[in-house]
């Protein structure tokens, strides 16, 4: 449990940041950036996390020569992973909001960036709570996935165990309702979050 | 104060602005009337760029606006611009929508921000409501705050963009009473506007555009009651 804790919140913050700066760039004018942005959104949502998962760990090591433990990998698959759906998520949010915002802020003497972080995002990103938390869930259940590289991650932990002591109905039924517990947790305080920032 | 020579703007193929030629003198109001489709929107966002002009120049108080070596941040910060949708900013209060600007772009501190953000909620009627969220005002009050917003950076000039369109007829009395007071106190003001009696009692100069052109231009007099052209008289006879 406590690796699967420690890898979803690690890689969703990696996620968060190639969210954010891919999500802004596919809104730019500038072609490179965007396409950059959409190839990187069309590859990985293309493909099955299972491959990409195996891919990181096995398949790039054996072409460029640099190792990596099974952690590493388990945290950038799962960060690459989600961040290509944030990318869409921070596309659909900032696209949400009226352009009239960008207007009113760049009339007053605001930067192009200033009024994104200063007017635009703060609205978006209530917005996008929703979004976030269901793409977070998502990506708590895939660090299960993490268990074929051999991460002690929960759903490992259960293998191990019921390998032993064939108690296979208990120990699974176990590991369910840890996960229920950890995204349970995750959902009350996301409706707290949106409860607490819905103002006026 | 504003000089605009040769002023062009295309959206590909269609061409909006043909040929504009405009001087606005400090402390002048000026409307500029016309048919939906005229290109007097386009004309006023250009102003500011917020539409990228096709061709010509624009200069604010000597400096071409359209020039990439001007930092047009800073430029825009001697042009308030009130729009048509208002455009405040919902996840702030009404004073911080007022305080915003001056506090981060000129470097005022929190406290005479503040007290000149209440000056000027005063001056448009809204003193009480400089801690409610724009989604509980009326239209009205919706605009007479953008208006405190704009003036805050203590602009040389104010742009309007159809500022009373989208406002309840009860509502628009209000409003052109704060741009009246502003105009007495030497605003220089460009007010696009189908507020026919409100150009010829404030306005200076009243320019009349049509199919991108500049149809005809002078004192609210000439305009309304002695119309030169026959475009000008045939949209005069429709909305006076």
């Amino acid at each position: 449990m406590y690796w699967t804790v420690v890898i979803t919140v690690i890689s969703l913050i990696i996620a968060l940041i190639i969210g954010l700066v891919l999500g802004i760039c596919s809104i730019t004018r500038n072609k490179l950036l965007r396409a950059i942005a959409t190839i990187y959104v069309d590859i990985i949502r293309g493909t099955p996390i299972l491959v990409q998962i195996l891919f990181i760990y096995f398949g790039l090591p054996s072409v460029t020569g640099i190792t990596m433990s099974a952690l590493t990998a388990g945290i950038i698959a799962i960060s690459i992973n989600a961040g290509a759906y944030l990318v869409e998520i921070f596309r659909a949010g900032i696209n949400s909001i009226d352009k009239g915002q960008m207007e009113a802020g760049r009339t007053l003497g605001f930067s192009y960036a200033e009024t994104m972080r200063i007017i635009i995002l703060p609205q978006a990103v209530r917005r996008m709570i929703p979004a976030f938390v269901n793409q977070f869930i998502v990506s708590i259940k895939d660090t299960s996935l993490l268990s074929v590289i051999g991460i002690a991650e929960l759903t490992f932990a259960g293998q191990s165990i019921y390998a032993m002591n064939f108690r296979a109905f208990q120990i699974l039924f176990a590991v369910g309702v840890l996960y229920f517990i950890i995204i349970y947790i995750l959902t009350m305080f996301s409706r707290w979050l949106e409860r607490r920032l819905d103002v006026s | 104060m504003i000089k605009i020579k040769n002023l062009k703007k295309s959206f590909g193929e269609l061409e909006v602005l043909k040929d504009m030629n405009v001087e606005v003198k400090p402390q002048e109001v000026v409307c500029v009337i016309g048919p939906s489709g005229s290109g007097k929107s386009t004309f006023l966002r250009c102003i500011n760029r917020l539409e990228e002009p096709t061709g010509g120049s624009i200069y604010i108080e000597g400096n071409d606006i359209t020039d990439p070596k001007n930092n047009i941040n800073k430029m825009r910060q001697k042009l308030g611009m009130v729009f048509q949708q208002f455009n405040l900013f919902p996840h702030m209060t009404v004073l911080e929508n007022i305080t915003a600007a001056p506090i981060r772009l000129k470097g005022k501190s929190v406290e005479d921000a503040k007290d000149f953000a209440m000056q000027l909620l005063e001056k448009v009627g809204l003193t009480d409501k400089a801690a409610v969220y724009p989604d509980n005002l009326s239209g009205g009050q919706k605009q007479r705050a953008a208006i405190a917003r704009a003036l805050a950076m203590e602009p040389s000039i104010m742009l309007f963009d159809e500022p009373t369109s989208a406002l309840d007829p009860e509502m628009v009395g209000d409003v052109l009473a704060v741009m009246k007071d502003l105009a007495k106190e030497g605003m220089t003001m460009v007010i696009v506007t189908h507020e026919m009696g409100f150009a010829r009692e404030v306005a200076d100069r009243v320019i009349f555009m049509d199919g991108g052109y500049i149809v005809e231009e002078g004192s609210p007099q000439d305009i309304f009651d002695n119309p030169q052209h026959e475009r000008t008289q045939a949209f005069l006879s429709k909305v006076l």
